[in-house]
């Protein structure tokens, strides 16, 4: 372990906080971790700022604007292992809806000087600016996993975030499945793990908050639901929200739009 | 239904036993390689603690997790244990921050050991790739001792010179009568041995192949193409032995994790005579 | 009270089957058995009879389960469902050990105390087969898990003799059920609202005096009436006819089965089955027998607590083979390979006994339906077909 406390920033993009207030609602372990780490810029906690260059960096928040693109690169020089956390950090969050849409039109619709605001034309997730050191994903993120992966770096081993898919922590807590039980689409076959199955845990299915997992086959699973008399248009949306930007998703929705 | 203890209770094996250890020396080898000899704490644990040449441990750095790692010392030498450890990932980086004193807990010995014991009357040729020959130390020192077999050779290759395992033990080996041969992929201007693969080493290695016994440790290909080499050269399929690695949790052939067809490297193996596996291990992603 | 010879037969009506559960119970049992939860038939905790699945059918297929109500059926005629004995000997997580660290110096920790014991009532044919093949696996190969142990040593079993299949149901195929012929403690065959119950061990009979039944003997006539009910179900499903309705039961040929798939690695169906396969994991997870596992270290952020954790794992995932960085099976139809041909026929090799017992849950809890009955007979109708080779070895 380093001399010092290594030092902890958390940083802000276009998000909805969610994945801060994790870390922030901790309680006691947000106490023990402040024992152990520096936390040295985490606006949403307090006001005290400590300026660069810091151990460890979480980045909430997707890249939507060119300053944005701008601060993104400044953070990377700022901090020695950099993680993303969120569906919006990682994969564009449900903002990303906008990139199959023509942006102009909404900033037309929605202000009443449009020239004022100032916006890319898709909302993306942090590694397609800047290299990442490390994706935690979620919607929001799973405050166990976030705690897992602070104290691997602290002590020096692997951070356990495995890539398999919510139907592991289905069977894992005896939840009855959902698509099998009662005929419901779930996207817990093709979603990476780390909410400990909430939704099909409340009889509801599983709607991708964690992003495609490591080997997803959406092409089989949405084939399956269509054939029990789930339409296109419902299996599109269903693929196309949190995560919807994620490569695997994206690629199906376009597939299932028939645009690809 | 409720049982009346079939299974023996006073000698079953309950493979999730640690024993802690302190280590007592390290060894820098090559680059990112260490060898620790490890003492253990309670010195009855340590004599009772006998392992056979080829067998593994499981060590354990509390925290951070578990590595199957052969036994690179003497079994002969009780009370320590000598493992040399390459610095890769997770535990085994973990490993390389410790120093003499720390705490290393084990778990074992676990897995088959090499046939070291019944080469009396034959020739015995170890080949080793790369760190390889961490796995064959301990029977090469049995080896080496008289009577143990006919004539033994150590055929080691290495990506580079400077990765050439226990090079300062080779002198010592020959002294004991053991041919040394090494050979290395990318020799340098400063190397003036052999380079290419180790399979190149065996056509000096083996002129009786109906006496030769060839144990081999080292990547998947390699030791293929050392097994089916030896077979041309007309050793026996089963007087090759390979010892594997699959990467395990428990060693003790409940995880699953080390399967490799029908096998547990961890119970099963490391040590497997080849005509047990060579057909497995020429199908793509068993 | 004398305690009841073991292979005598009494009658029960529900209350009595009460009585046996508070005798359980009473001497500190944790007692587990069928309920309806979440639209399917799971075990869970179980302290009154009137918690049973009775008047409940549960209708299964590939990827489909359904519960309906049926005034006829009984507390039993539902079959397996998503949960296994595997859940409870078994668990998805348990803590293997503890390590603290005081003083700079790591100590094992005791061992935590054994939970109460455990009582499973509805236990199936298929389910006491797992259960003989799971005690193989962490009992019987050499080593022997402590934790497994001590809850198998102290479980308490009533069995149950089906008289109903669904068309997921092949145990007549492994040689697995339906009757259950031994390996319980007590065996229920339910008959007109009653059970007849067979005393199976001592630890049966003296559960069966402990909850005062001892003189409601079945004649010789109704025990030959009641022997006979698992065995025309067994005959029908041979026959391969559905029973009230539902589709007729699914069949496999399990002749030279090891040989059979160990022929054929490189057939072309694993490349098909990948095609549809999800790696979701469902599959081995639902399986009684499926038994990898890795093991977690659980620290807290001071670094001075460490759980070493066991957590289910599976070959469909890509950690199962992760060496050096890199899945050994990057492939699903490599993944698919190892489910079924280690399943069908490594098991044999390793166990001496198939690792499949014709229960039928992969086939119902595979979100797309894959069935291994359907997979393995494509692979017999085209044994020793392959395809390329791309590579020469991994
Ligand atoms: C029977 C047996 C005997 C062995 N004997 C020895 C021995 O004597 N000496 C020895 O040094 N080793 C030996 N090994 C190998 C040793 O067990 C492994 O090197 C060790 O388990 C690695 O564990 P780790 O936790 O350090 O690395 P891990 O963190 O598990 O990583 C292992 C490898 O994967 C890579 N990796 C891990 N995660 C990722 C990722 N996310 N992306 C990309 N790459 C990744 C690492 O870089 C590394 O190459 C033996 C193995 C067996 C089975
Ligand atoms: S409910 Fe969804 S996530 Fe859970 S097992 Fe079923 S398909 Fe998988
Ligand atoms: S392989 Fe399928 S049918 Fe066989 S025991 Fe496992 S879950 Fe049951
Ligand atoms: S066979 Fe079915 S349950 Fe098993 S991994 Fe494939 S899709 Fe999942």
């Amino acid at each position: 372990m380093a001399a010092h406390k290594p030092r902890l920033a958390v940083f802000k993009f276009a998000s909805c906080d969610g994945c801060q207030l994790q870390l922030l609602e901790a309680g006691d372990r947000l106490l023990e971790l402040a024992e152990r780490v520096e936390i040295d810029h985490f606006l949403e906690a307090s006001s005290r700022v400590v300026p660069g260059p810091y151990d460890v960096g979480l980045v909430e928040g997707s890249i939507t604007t060119a300053d944005d693109a701008e601060r993104i690169r400044e953070i990377r020089r700022q901090c020695r292992f950099l993680v993303s956390i969120g569906a919006c950090a990682t994969a564009g969050g449900i903002q990303a809806l906008r990139n199959w849409q023509r942006v102009d039109d909404f900033v037309g619709a929605v202000y009443a000087t449009p020239a004022y605001i100032q916006t890319l034309a898709t909302s993306t997730g942090i590694a397609e600016h800047v290299p990442v050191d490390f994706e935690l994903r979620g919607c929001p993120v799973d405050r166990g996993q976030l705690l897992e992966l602070l104290s691997a770096v602290l002590w020096g081993r692997k951070p356990h975030v495995p890539g398999h898919c919510v139907c592991v922590e289905c069977k894992a807590r005896g939840t009855v499945c959902v698509a099998v039980a009662k005929g419901i689409a779930c996207l817990g076959p093709v979603t990476q793990a780390g909410c400990h199955a909430l939704c099909p845990s409340h009889d509801r299915e599983c709607f991708g908050c964690f992003g495609p997992s490591e080997s997803p086959n959406l092409v089989s699973l949405t084939g399956f639901y269509e054939r029990g008399g789930a339409s296109r248009a419902a299996l599109v949306r269903l693929v196309r929200s949190f995560n919807g930007h994620a490569p695997a998703f994206r690629a199906e929705s376009d597939r299932l739009e028939g645009n690809e | 239904m409720t049982m009346a203890s079939p299974w023996p209770t006073a000698s079953h094996i309950d493979p999730w036993q640690t024993h802690s250890t302190r280590i007592a020396a390290i060894a820098d080898e090559t680059e990112g390689v260490r060898s620790y000899r490890l003492r253990f704490d309670d010195a009855a644990v340590g004599d009772a603690f006998r392992f056979a040449a080829g067998q593994f441990n499981m060590l354990y750095v509390p925290g951070v997790g578990e590595a199957a790692i052969s036994i690179s010392s003497d079994p002969e030498d009780v009370g320590t244990l000598t493992h040399t450890v390459r610095a890769v990932g997770n535990v085994t980086d973990a490993l390389a921050r410790l120093t003499v004193g720390d705490q290393v807990f084990v778990r074992g010995p676990f897995g088959t050991p090499w046939p070291v014991d019944r080469v009396m009357d034959r020739d015995v040729v170890f080949v080793a790739g790369g760190l390889g020959l961490a796995s064959q130390r301990s029977a090469i020192l049995r080896a080496a001792l008289p009577g143990t077999c006919r004539h033994a050779t150590v055929l080691h290759g290495a990506k580079r010179p400077g990765e050439l395992l226990y090079t300062g033990e080779y002198d010592a080996w020959r002294r004991a009568g053991v041919t040394v041969a090494t050979i290395v992929d990318e020799g340098g201007p400063a190397w003036n041995g052999r380079c290419g693969l180790v399979t190149a080493l065996l056509d000096d290695a083996i002129d009786d192949p109906a006496r030769t016994t060839v144990l081999c440790c080292g990547p998947d290909p390699m030791m293929v193409g050392v097994a089916e080499k030896a077979i041309d050269m007309g050793v026996s399929i089963d007087a090759i032995f390979l010892s594997l690695e699959r990467t395990m949790a428990c060693a003790a052939a409940h995880c699953g994790l080390c399967q490799f067809g029908p096998l547990f490297v961890c119970r099963d193996g490391p040590v497997l005579r080849y005509d047990r596996i060579g057909l497995l291990m020429k199908v793509p992603r068993l | 009270m004398q305690p009841p010879p073991i292979h005598s037969w009494h009658w029960l009506d529900a209350s009595d089957l009460q009585a046996v559960i508070d005798a359980l119970r009473g001497e500190g049992r944790r007692v587990i058995g069928p309920k309806v939860a979440d639209g399917a038939v799971i075990l869970g905790d179980l302290v009154s009879v009137a918690e049973l699945p009775t008047g409940w059918l549960d209708e299964q297929d590939g990827g489909s389960y359904r519960l309906r109500q049926d005034p006829a059926a009984g507390s039993f005629d539902h079959v397996v469902g998503p949960h296994s004995l595997k859940n409870f000997l078994f668990p998805a997580r348990e803590t293997l050990v503890s390590f603290a660290r005081e003083d700079g110096v790591w100590h094992e920790q005791a061992a935590a105390p054994p939970a109460a014991p455990l009582a499973v009532l509805g236990v199936r044919g298929c389910d006491l087969a797992a259960l003989r093949i799971q005690d193989r696996v962490f009992l019987g190969n050499g080593f022997v898990d402590e934790a497994y142990r001590s809850r198998r040593e102290r479980l308490f079993l009533v069995a149950v003799n089906c008289r109903r299949a669904v068309a997921t149901c092949f145990c007549h195929s492994t040689g697995c059920g339906p009757a259950v012929e031994a390996g319980f403690d007590l065996a229920l065959t339910e008959v007109d609202g009653r059970f007849a119950c067979e005393v199976g061990s001592e630890e049966g009979a003296r559960v069966l005096s402990e909850a005062g039944i001892v003189d409601a003997p079945l004649s010789t006539d109704e025990a030959e009436t009641v022997r006979r009910v698992p065995h025309d179900l067994a005959s029908r499903m041979h026959a391969r006819q559905a029973t009230d309705g539902v589709p007729r039961p699914r069949s496999l040929d399990t002749h030279g089965i090891r040989d059979l798939l160990m022929a054929n690695p490189e057939h072309p169906r694993w490349d098909d089955v990948a095609t549809r396969c999800l790696s979701c994991t469902n599959c081995t997870l639902v399986c009684p027998t499926c038994f990898c596992a890795s093991v977690q270290e659980v620290t807290d952020l001071t670094g001075d607590h460490v759980d070493r954790e066991r957590q289910w794992a599976s070959c469909f995932s890509l950690d199962h083979s992760r060496m050096h960085g890199q899945p050994t099976r990057s492939t699903t139809s490599s993944r698919y390979r190892q489910w079924l041909t280690h399943k069908f026929a490594g098991w044999i090799d390793q166990f001496g006994t198939s690792g499949c017992t014709g229960c039928g849950r992969c086939i119902t809890w595979c979100p797309v339906g894959i069935d291994v009955t359907e997979e393995i007979a494509a692979i017999r109708a085209t044994d020793g077909v392959t395809v390329a080779r791309e590579e020469a070895s991994s």
